[in-house]
Order: C-alpha cells, then structure tokens, then sequence
C-alpha cells in the first residue's frame, strides 16, 4: 500500500486544542482531591507512576533489579472550557519524599493553590517552601474543616510568614463556588505577575 | 495519595510493553492533549494492543496523556512511550499544551482561562 497521500481523516486538519493547568498543593490529606473532585467534570482521576522505593530520580525500577516498587499517585480533573480549551486540575503527591514529581507536574502551570489545613499549619511549611523557591504564581487557601480552630487570615500570614504580595484566600474544598473562586485567584495572581515582569521587561519564565 | 507497593509489580515488568524501552521519543506534558479519528483508530488496530486500547481512549474525545495512563491504568513512563510512539506513527493528533512564550498569548490563554472558570 502507498501511504504517501494518506491524510487519516483530516487529522491534520483537525482544530487544535490547547490545554492549561493548575496545580493544587498541599500537605497529606489536606482536602486536595475533594478540592478538584468539587468541580472537576470528571470524577478525579489517578495517574500512576512507578519507581524505586529508594528512588530519588529513578522513575525506572527495571534498571535497577532487586529494589521494591512504589507507586506515587496523583488525582487530577478536567474542565472542558470550549472546544479548544481544557483546564487540568492536578493535586500532588502528599509525602515530601516525592519533590521530584512535583516538578514535573508543575511545568507549564497557569499557576498553584497551595492548600492549608489550619489544624496542621505546620504541614504546610514544606509546600510553601518548594513554591517560595520556584518561579510559579501561587496563591494560599485555607481549608475551612468543621470544627477547625478559626484563625484570622492575617495571623496565619504571619505564622506561615508568607510573603504580602501571595494571595491568602479562605475556602471549603467541598463547595463547588469556594473552589472555583480559589481558582479564580490563582489565574488573576497570574495575570497581574505576568503582566508585571512584562512591564519591567523581563519574560517570565513557568516552572 | 499514600504510596502503595503496585500489587501487579511482581507479575508483569512495566517496561515490557515498551519491549523495555524507556525514554519517550518526545517527552509529552501530563496535560497535552491527544486525539484520535476513526480512521486512526483503525489503523492503530495493527499497531499492537496496548497501543490500539490508547487509540480508542482518544476516539471521540480528546484526553490528555494524564487521562491515557489513568483510562488504561498504565503507569505514566509507560504509556508516554506509546504515546510517544504513536504520534510518531501518525496514528495519533498531538496537541499544544499551554505556550510557554511569548507574552500576549500567556495572556490571552490566562484570560480565557478566567472567563471560562466564572462562567462556570
């Protein structure tokens, strides 16, 4: 057979999607999936990827006979926007031993939430840390969770020491507006940065 | 989220479906966009039954590579290989994740973004 005019369907031709992200962070079992799963269309799925137990950077354990696989799982949703647009929601992997997955699910981002228990504020030093030292807009939201001691924003500013200009939002991640509104900030924070390092002239740069 | 021992490790090696390779013959973003026409998925019927059930994934519907691993409950690198492969063999339409450069359509996508996000 001769495929040299073998166009399959117009696939060529066919529109182009363009897909955005946004990458919800957070601590183990903080409210991330419930987050995405809130507003997602999908119900949140999980992509799993392989590697050592051992495993910084190896995310091929066949090179390594004899040490024991981990799975480390990340939920993620979908919102089709329009034809030709679609936004993923990408939770990360809760345990810190798995930075190295963060980094590639936050490249290309739009930007983060990073999600705050406030009855475990210190599980959020670690995410808050990995995204003070990347170059990715993000925004704070505060997990409301029943019975939850209720702190004012701006002590849990202080405490977090996060930085004025990050964006520190209350939400309820069952609640389909509060994270849509959550989502909302992360994209206007983004905005307003992108249009700021373009005013001093420098491009930004995504991850 | 908790990390768990893959309960199938012991039975089928990951890599074998790739024959052991494992380095994409592009490296796919977990958020691009994949599509498949009929007349794709039909030829991908010869391509192997990994690759065809990738192909029927993406018929109809345009998924990302992160929807593929999860649908076929394949592991990530894996199924970025035969991603990978398939674009290559033109059996799949790969799409442009969100442009990395260029300020005003940043722009644009992050406005279309919100717009779509308070319609919502």
């Amino acid at each position: 057979m001769d495929f040299a005019n073998y166009d399959p369907a117009g696939a060529s031709r066919s529109r182009e999607i363009i897909s955005a992200k946004i990458v919800i962070a957070g601590g183990f079992g903080v409210g991330k999936t419930t987050l995405v799963g809130a507003i997602s269309e999908i119900t949140p799925l999980t992509t799993e990827a392989l590697m050592t137990a051992a495993g910084v950077g190896i995310d091929d354990p066949s090179k390594v006979p004899g040490k024991e696989t981990t799975t480390v799982a990340m939920d993620f949703g979908r919102i089709t926007m329009a034809q030709d647009l679609i936004l993923y929601l990408f939770g990360t992997p809760g345990q810190t031993r798995f930075w190295f997955m963060w980094d590639e699910i936050i490249r290309g981002a739009v930007g983060a939430a990073v999600l705050v228990d406030t009855r475990r504020i210190s599980d959020a030093f670690a995410p808050l840390d990995y995204f003070e030292n990347r170059n990715l807009p993000y925004v704070v939201a505060l997990n409301r969770f029943d019975g939850a001691p209720v702190y004012d924003l701006e002590e849990v500013r202080e405490s977090l020491s996060i930085s004025p200009d990050v964006p520190l939002v209350m939400c309820d991640a069952r609640q389909r507006e509060s994270v849509k509104q959550v989502l909302v900030t992360v994209v206007e924070h983004a905005m307003l940065r992108l249009q700021a390092e373009h005013d001093r002239g420098y491009p930004a740069s995504v991850g | 989220m908790e990390p768990r021992r893959d309960p199938r490790g012991a039975l089928v090696r990951p890599y074998a479906v790739t024959r052991g390779r494992t380095e994409p013959l592009q490296n796919i973003a977990l958020e691009a966009v994949l599509s498949c026409t009929p007349t794709q998925s039909a030829e991908a019927r010869f391509a192997g039954h990994d690759k065809y059930r990738i192909a029927l994934v993406c018929e109809g519907r345009a998924q990302s590579l992160a929807e593929i691993a999860a649908y076929t409950r394949m592991p990530l690198g894996v199924t970025r290989v035969l991603v990978a492969d398939l674009v290559a063999e033109g059996l799949l339409t790969l799409h442009t994740a969100a442009p990395a450069t260029g300020f005003q359509e940043r722009m644009n996508l992050l406005g279309r973004v919100l717009s779509g996000l308070r319609e919502l």
